[in-house]
């Protein structure tokens, strides 16, 4: 681990001068990931800005109906959240489908969201990546590459995103508040996270000195009838292979509204337009579920070891909608 | 026909709580890297990037002048060894290197962080050379090596397998591979070294405190009484630690350079991934044949795996198909491929774990072309004597385990057809397997008893214990041996200075030290009588057992378990396991209890989780920590139903005992995939059996 100094700045806006003097500084919050990746020399900050104390550790109501979830916000703590659970349990699953519990319990909102990938070869600075030595090229798309995206990946970078619950959120709508040397801003999830493309340094459209402050929620609507379902290969504490947030509004045996989102196929949590779009207005079953997940995963390009990512994503939107529309 | 002296005791067979229990929860059971030193430095390892090559420049300047390092150890300044011949222990030796994360230079520092960042400062340029480190079945360099491990012949043949394989009414032939697989015990190879005076001090992380000793002696070239290693307490090793590795040789050459000051060295878990031994990939092809009746005419076993260029480890995959079946016809094989990768090892039942995955895989599926029930299959084809050596079993009760298990577990009404019981999402289906590991003895091992007045006997011997509960069960054995209580023995093992102990593997622990201190005891009666004076004392050696020149020895078991795959996503859970055993006296029900559920989780892992995804470009694992290489979590673990049998084996040694800590990997794997095919309807036959596997 290379030789850092700590700093612990008195309030939000002293964090993000600091960070904005020093390019090579990074916050730091609950610590799982970055220190982690600090031990392995992948991550190498000359500085870090503890905000752990910085921004809330509340969740709040908001005047439209929603929730506001302060960045400092435990896993632990939003995922037991009274209103998370009933109004949205789509979220409360994600959390607990991720890490341990001890993970949990130190694990912020803000820095679940901004959580970098497992690729194998991100982690091992022997091997070139793109993602963490631009230029160097991409080990994983001709390596081994079962974990990796079949949807929206590059030529540069076929990473997925490991967080289960910004794929929650992302079905959620949610906005990310965010705090910065040139003031604040409101991004819709959907735009946090970014493709690959040719710049996959960047996991997020985050500038350096940027600070998320908190996260809004929508009013809970239909979405209290929402669903996660992982899939991994072991029953707890590893990444998901292919996971599935969905929320579904049928009345009547139509599907008036609908939010699908995936995780582990692609460099951000993916949101499935396509399929809620075929969706939208169509008499709710299986074989229509079926046909909308199809249309999604049309543009699919599996790699060498994770073809069987297309049939268990479709299976598991399926599956999922399905017991959504069955009340279960 | 002599039998051994027997235990007639009362210590032996009581579930007494694990003596060391107290101390391990309090967190005062000092492992390896726990053993209080005064200024003790740290020193972190320089892996090579390349599988082959030489290293022809190392610019250490950067490193070197990292504030608190105290040398940077490279090839050219680290001290001659005596004895390089063990090319795996030959460290910083040389400019060579013959695989990928090789030891190439260390940083010895103040303190562990600096000694880590310095060694990420080391610049290294070297020749590469053309590497192969992925195993290729089809590859034209395979060889037959002279013998594989524990001894064995390399290829066997009995009958004419190729007519009887060729002219049976009901065939098989089948690939089934298993990956590599490191054995990742919780605590990483640790060594704290001191060199001082001419003497050398270790507290290791190791099976064996004296084979490390000699080892080290020779490597070193000296004497053995100058080397003393200390292991009381080690957090698991399964096989890894039984050999010394590289890993303690670079901490010994450290030590050499820094004279004085201890050295402390642990591995980080990415570093167990390489160079501390693994289970070998094999590829096994199995061709089985029956008549009409469900006897079995032939059954060949040919097996292809790895070996490491600079150094041969032979795995004995095969060994399990000369014994456990009777048939007209037999042929096992075993070829080689050399490769540029680290040396493979022991890996808890080497031999046995994989090979009976494929044997008792196979098994299944020529028991369901019989239109036979697999216990039936497998009962049709025990063997009266032992196949391979024609000399009776000193015990054999597969068939009372395979009945006692289909009792147990609910076996009776089961249905064959496959993919027919789905509750709701799940495809539910129950498989099982047989498991067999034999009696083995080391030679050598040595106890001391000495009677320390007021009713209390020392009993001394360098055993050690790995987690498994040799304190435990070796206080109950002195007892019984010296006809004492429990609470009057003050056993002493882990340290070079008590008596040769040969190392904790092969199972055979208990049976070799135990025997030993069952004739100390006996030898101490004939020569101090029951009212000894204070500071009595004998030494004696396990003795020689005749009964193996007229037995074969082997313990067995089964296992039945059930399975449920989500029709969906493929994903496997195990809801329960039944296992049981035949494995002559158990010596503490508790401990025993233990061992064998820990061996059937570990095949558990094995069969669903476990790979270790080597990357040919480069050379190594990349899946190098435990978030990447999945071992089970205890949500993955159901409920494991574990018994054995009362079997009486008055010849494998004075306590009637065979060895535990393997049997309970071996055969659980192949168990759980024919749960799976029974499930789905699917035949898996490349472990891991993972959802992509399953999925159309």
């Amino acid at each position: 681990m290379r030789p850092y100094s700590y700093v612990r700045a008195d309030d939000v806006e002293g964090a993000i001068a600091t960070l904005s003097g020093a390019p090579d500084a990074a916050f730091l919050a609950g610590g799982t990931n970055l220190v982690d990746l600090m031990k392995l020399g992948v991550e190498t900050p000359e500085v870090l800005v503890d905000v752990r104390r910085l921004t809330s550790e509340r969740v709040e109501d908001l005047e439209d109906g929603g929730l506001r979830i302060g960045a400092a916000v435990p896993n632990s703590v939003l995922a037991a959240d009274r209103k998370v659970r009933t109004g949205y349990p789509v979220l409360s699953q994600a959390l607990l489908a991720g890490a341990s519990g001890q993970l949990r319990n130190v694990a912020t909102t803000g820095g679940n969201l901004l959580q970098r990938t497992r690729c194998v070869y991100f982690y091992d600075t022997t091997t070139p990546c793109n993602k963490r030595e631009p230029g160097s090229g991409c080990s994983a798309i001709e390596g081994h590459n079962k974990n990796h995206a079949i949807l929206g990946g590059s030529e540069h970078c076929v990473a997925t995103h490991p967080s289960d619950m910004a794929v929650a959120m992302a079905a959620l709508d949610a906005f990310v508040n965010v705090r910065g040397p040139e003031g604040g801003r409101r991004i819709p999830i959907e735009d946090l996270h970014r493709l690959p493309g040719d710049e996959p340094r960047h996991d997020t459209v985050l500038e350096h000195g940027e600070l998320i402050t908190s996260v809004d929620l929508p009013p809970p609507g239909f979405l209290s009838n929402s669903k996660y379902r992982k899939v991994r290969e072991r029953a707890s504490y590893a990444f998901a292979l292919v996971s599935v947030a969905a929320a579904l509004d049928v009345q009547d045996g139509v599907v008036r509204d609908v939010r699908i989102a995936l995780g582990g196929v692609a460099h951000k949590p993916w949101r499935a337009t396509k399929a809620e779009e075929a969706l939208r207005g169509e008499p709710a079953g299986e074989e229509n579920f079926r046909a909308a997940a199809d249309i999604e995963l049309e543009s699919a390009e599996p790699l060498q070891d994770n073809a069987f990512k297309v049939p268990l994503a479709r299976n598991v939107i399926t599956r999922t909608l399905l017991e959504l529309s069955e009340g279960r | 026909m002599s039998t051994t002296e027997r235990a007639t005791g009362r210590a032996i067979g009581m579930p007494l709580d694990r003596i060391d229990g107290p101390q391990k929860v309090k967190g005062t059971a000092p492992y390896a890297y726990e053993h209080h030193v005064e200024h003790p430095l740290y020193l972190f390892a320089v892996r090579s990037s390349i599988a082959r090559g030489r290293i022809v420049s190392m610019d250490v300047s950067r490193a070197q002048d990292v504030p608190g390092v105290v040398i940077v150890v490279t090839h050219e300044n680290a001290p001659r060894m005596a004895d390089t011949r063990d090319q795996e222990l030959a460290t910083l030796q040389s400019d060579r290197v013959d695989y990928r994360g090789q030891y190439v230079g260390a940083v010895i520092a103040e303190t562990y962080e600096v000694a880590r960042h310095a060694a990420s400062l080391v610049e290294i340029s070297y020749e590469e050379e053309t590497h192969a480190a992925v195993l290729d079945p089809a590859s034209d360099g395979l060889y037959a090596p002279e013998v594989v491990n524990a001894g064995f012949p390399t290829d066997t043949e009995e009958g004419d397998f190729d007519r009887s394989f060729s002219s049976a009414a009901v065939r098989l032939d089948e690939t089934y591979t298993t990956p590599t697989e490191h054995n990742n015990p919780m605590e990483p190879h640790t060594t704290v070294a001191i060199w001082e005076g001419g003497n050398l001090t270790l507290y290791e992380s190791t099976q064996g405190v004296h084979p490390v000793g000699r080892t080290v002696a020779r490597v070193f070239g000296l004497d053995r009484d100058r080397v003393r290693v200390v292991a009381p307490y080690v957090g698991g090793g399964f096989g890894s630690k039984g050999l010394p590795h590289a890993n303690t040789m670079l901490a010994v050459l450290a030590a050499q350079m820094v004279e004085g000051r201890p050295i402390k060295f642990a591995l980080t878990r990415q570093q167990m991934f390489a160079g501390v031994g693994y289970r070998t990939p094999t590829v096994q092809r199995m061709r089985l044949a029956a008549d009409e009746e469900g006897h079995l005419t032939a059954v060949g076993h040919d097996v292809i795996e790895q070996t490491a260029r600079f150094k041969e480890f032979a795995e004995q995959t095969a060994v399990v198909s000369r014994m456990m079946y009777d048939t007209q016809s037999r042929r096992t094989t075993h070829r080689l491929a050399a490769l540029d990768v680290p040396v493979p090892s022991w890996m808890r039942a080497p031999g046995e774990a994989p090979g009976m995955f494929a044997l008792e895989s196979a098994m299944d599926e020529l028991a369901e072309a019989c239109n036979l029930d697999p216990i039936e299959f497998r009962v049709r084809n025990e063997p009266e004597i032992d196949p391979e050596s024609g000399l009776p079993y000193s015990s054999r009760n597969l068939v009372a385990c395979l009945r006692e298990g289909a009792r147990r577990f609910g076996w009776e009404d089961r249905d064959p057809a496959p993919r027919t019981r789905q509750e709701g999402r799940w495809l539910v289906g129950t498989g099982v397997a047989s498991a067999t590991y034999p009696v083995f003895r080391m030679p050598g091992s040595r106890a001391t008893i000495r009677y320390e007045g007021d009713g209390r006997y020392a009993v001394e011997i360098g055993a050690a214990d790995i987690g498994t509960g040799t304190w435990t069960a070796l206080t109950q054995i002195s007892a019984d041996a010296l006809e004492i209580g429990v609470e009057d023995v003050d056993l002493r093992i882990g340290d070079t200075r008590l008596p040769y102990a040969s190392v904790e593997g092969g199972s055979s622990g208990i049976t070799v030290w135990g025997a030993a201190i069952f004739e100390a005891a006996r030898v101490f009666r004939e020569r101090h009588g029951e009212d000894p004076s204070e500071g009595d004392e004998v030494q004696a050696r396990t003795p020689n057992n005749p009964e193996t020149e007229n037995y074969a020895m082997h313990a067995f078991g089964a296992y039945f378990v059930e399975t449920r795959v989500d029709a969906d996503t493929g994903e496997v859970r195990v809801p329960r396991m039944t296992g049981v055993f035949a494995v002559g006296n158990v010596i503490n029900p508790g401990t025993a209890r233990s061992q064998f559920i820990g061996g059937m989780a570990m095949g558990l892992s094995m069969a669903l989780h476990e790979e270790s995804l080597v990357d040919g470009r480069f050379g190594h694992v990349v899946n190098q920590d435990l978030a990447e290489y999945h071992i089970p979590t205890n949500a993955d673990v159901g409920e494991i139903d574990v018994s054995w049998i009362d079997e009486d084996d008055p010849y494998v040694n004075p306590m009637g005992s065979k060895g535990i800590g393997e049997i309970g990997i071996v055969g659980s794997a192949a168990a759980i995939a024919n749960a799976v095919y029974h499930a789905t309807g699917i035949r898996v036959r490349d472990l891991p059996i993972t959802p992509d596997k399953i999925l159309p």
